[in-house]
């Protein structure tokens, strides 16, 4: 604030305080003349002019005492800091510090030991389990199961790796996932073959004729990244096709559509927003949903 | 001077009482006009896109402001949760302010970044699809009314008046940069920009 406004709000502040103080004396009344009325009659009825009761009178001097000494201590009088040296940040900033010091050297010392080993201590796994459900739960569920289009983080099979170092990837960098559209390269007609065969891949009864047509454009169009026998690669985030589960769904139609249009799964990077002792512990939390002992 | 005086005035009353209940506004409010602080953008804070600015008109329409604030105070409890706290410069721009006063959902100053577009998507289609327990009502017909591009430059024009940074070329695409884009875009848009000027590590 310029010494201009400074000074502008410290002479209208104290302007305010001496009219209400004066206000206050100037009016009292002091003499209990019991009797003396307001000379209103109406009716009849008489109001009588006694003074103030000393409590609330007390009252009002007690206010514009505490606001003279809470202008003192705190800010308020234009640049003056007040002698608490109060500020907002400041008080922020040391609740941060205080919080930081009480559990930094816990979590630094979780940081210093691998993820396997952590993802079996409860006290790492109940704080996991917070940091979850404060920031992850969103997508991929408060159980981690996941839904349409977010994947399950409890069954052990991973879209991108599943390894302590691959989930820990994953959660600083984030993934985007790019499965393009193939409506136009395959026609209809190829999408119905191609998703003859990704049925037949699971297993399930399909037309074999619809289905090894799609074959043979699978070796074509997709196997770069969901390989020949359709297991995937988790290098490109590409699924397995062939153990029956379906991010997208696994009807007919779903993976029609999933072929028509493309999918595009994205999870956002952490980096920027948690640190690297939250990251670690989050990543033995996710490792151990499906690393669960007897 | 007697009561009676300015009891029996009604006109001297109403002088009165603005002069007395000024003093209020004339030390809180004048200098923060002119402050700085508040009136200056925090670095690296630019103008909303056409596309945004219709995704923030598309958030006051629905009145998402009534249960969401975009505020976040300088509480350890909440920076825990949100990110860095709010700050003045950030919201130098925003013609209203969404800040709210209340909290049926969560706070969003940082929402922006935190989920992908498909969970917005997904969300705003129905909320209960991505989180069980939402009690937020749900908002399909986003997915289907388009942008009017029509009336997009004259809502640049006029913040451009009111002092937001919009370059002619701004204006200029504006429409182009709307032109047949669905409601649920732009509101997508507005919400992965939120407070991504300012980030914190928690």
């Amino acid at each position: 604030m310029s010494s201009f406004w400074s000074n502008w709000v410290i002479i209208l502040t104290s302007i305010t305080i001496i009219g209400i103080t004066w206000l206050l004396f100037a009016n009292r009344k002091k003499d209990k003349n019991a009797g003396e009325t307001t000379g209103h009659v109406y009716d009849g009825i008489e109001e009588y002019d006694n003074p103030l009761p000393a409590w609330w009178f007390f009252m009002f001097t007690i206010t514009i005492v505490w606001g003279l000494g809470y202008l003192a201590a705190y800010p308020g009088m234009g640049n003056y800091k007040g002698f608490l040296g109060w500020t907002q940040e400041g008080q922020h900033d040391e609740e941060v510090a205080k919080a930081e010091a009480k559990y930094r050297a816990m979590r630094d010392r979780y940081l210093a030991l691998p993820v396997e080993e952590i993802a079996r201590d409860p006290a790492v796994l109940k704080m996991g389990q917070r940091l979850f459900g404060n920031n992850c739960a969103q997508c991929h569920g408060a159980d981690a199961r996941g839904g349409y289009g977010f994947p399950n983080l409890t069954d052990n099979d991973w879209l991108w790796g599943g390894t302590p170092a691959a989930i820990k990837h994953t959660l600083i960098n984030g993934r985007q996932a790019a499965m393009p559209a193939w409506g136009s390269v395959l026609g209809e007609q190829g999408i119905k073959e191609m998703t003859a065969h990704l049925l037949n891949l699971n297993n399930r009864s399909v037309d074999p004729a619809l289905a090894a047509a799609g074959a043979e454009k699978f070796g074509l169009y997709c196997a770069a990244c969901h390989m020949p026998d359709g297991t995937g690669n988790q290098m490109m985030g590409a699924p397995n096709l062939t153990n029956g589960i379906w991010l997208y769904g696994g009807s007919e139609s779903d993976i029609a559509q999933t072929l028509r249009a493309g999918r595009n799964g994205m999870m956002p990077a952490q980096a920027k927003l948690l640190s690297e002792d939250r990251i670690h512990i989050l990543t033995a939390y996710v490792y151990s949903l499906s690393h669960k002992e007897g | 001077m007697k009561h009676e005086v300015i009891e029996k005035n009604v006109g001297l009353m109403i002088v009165l009482t603005i002069v007395a209940i000024s003093f209020g506004t004339l030390v809180e409010l004048v200098p923060l006009i002119f402050s700085k602080q508040v009136s200056e953008p925090v670095e690296g804070l630019k103008p909303l896109t056409a596309l945004q600015l219709e995704g923030r008109d598309i958030y006051i329409r629905e009145g998402c402001n009534t249960c969401h604030s975009q505020m976040i105070r300088a509480l350890r409890a909440e920076s825990e949760r949100y990110g860095h706290y709010s700050v003045a410069g950030e919201f130098v721009y925003d013609r209203p302010f969404l800040w709210g006063s209340k909290r049926t959902g969560p706070d969003l100053a940082r929402v922006g970044g935190r989920y992908s577009d498909d969970w917005h998507r997904a969300h705003l289609m129905n909320p209960r699809d991505v989180v069980p327990e939402s009690n937020m009502p749900a908002f399909p017909w986003l997915f289907e009314n388009t942008i009017d591009s029509s009336v997009t430059p004259k809502k640049l024009q006029t913040l451009q008046a009111l002092g937001v940074p919009y370059s002619q070329a701004d204006i200029d695409g504006a429409s182009a940069a709307v032109e047949g884009k669905r409601e649920i875009d732009a509101v997508v848009a507005y919400l992965q920009n939120l407070g991504t000027v300012l980030s914190e590590k928690r």
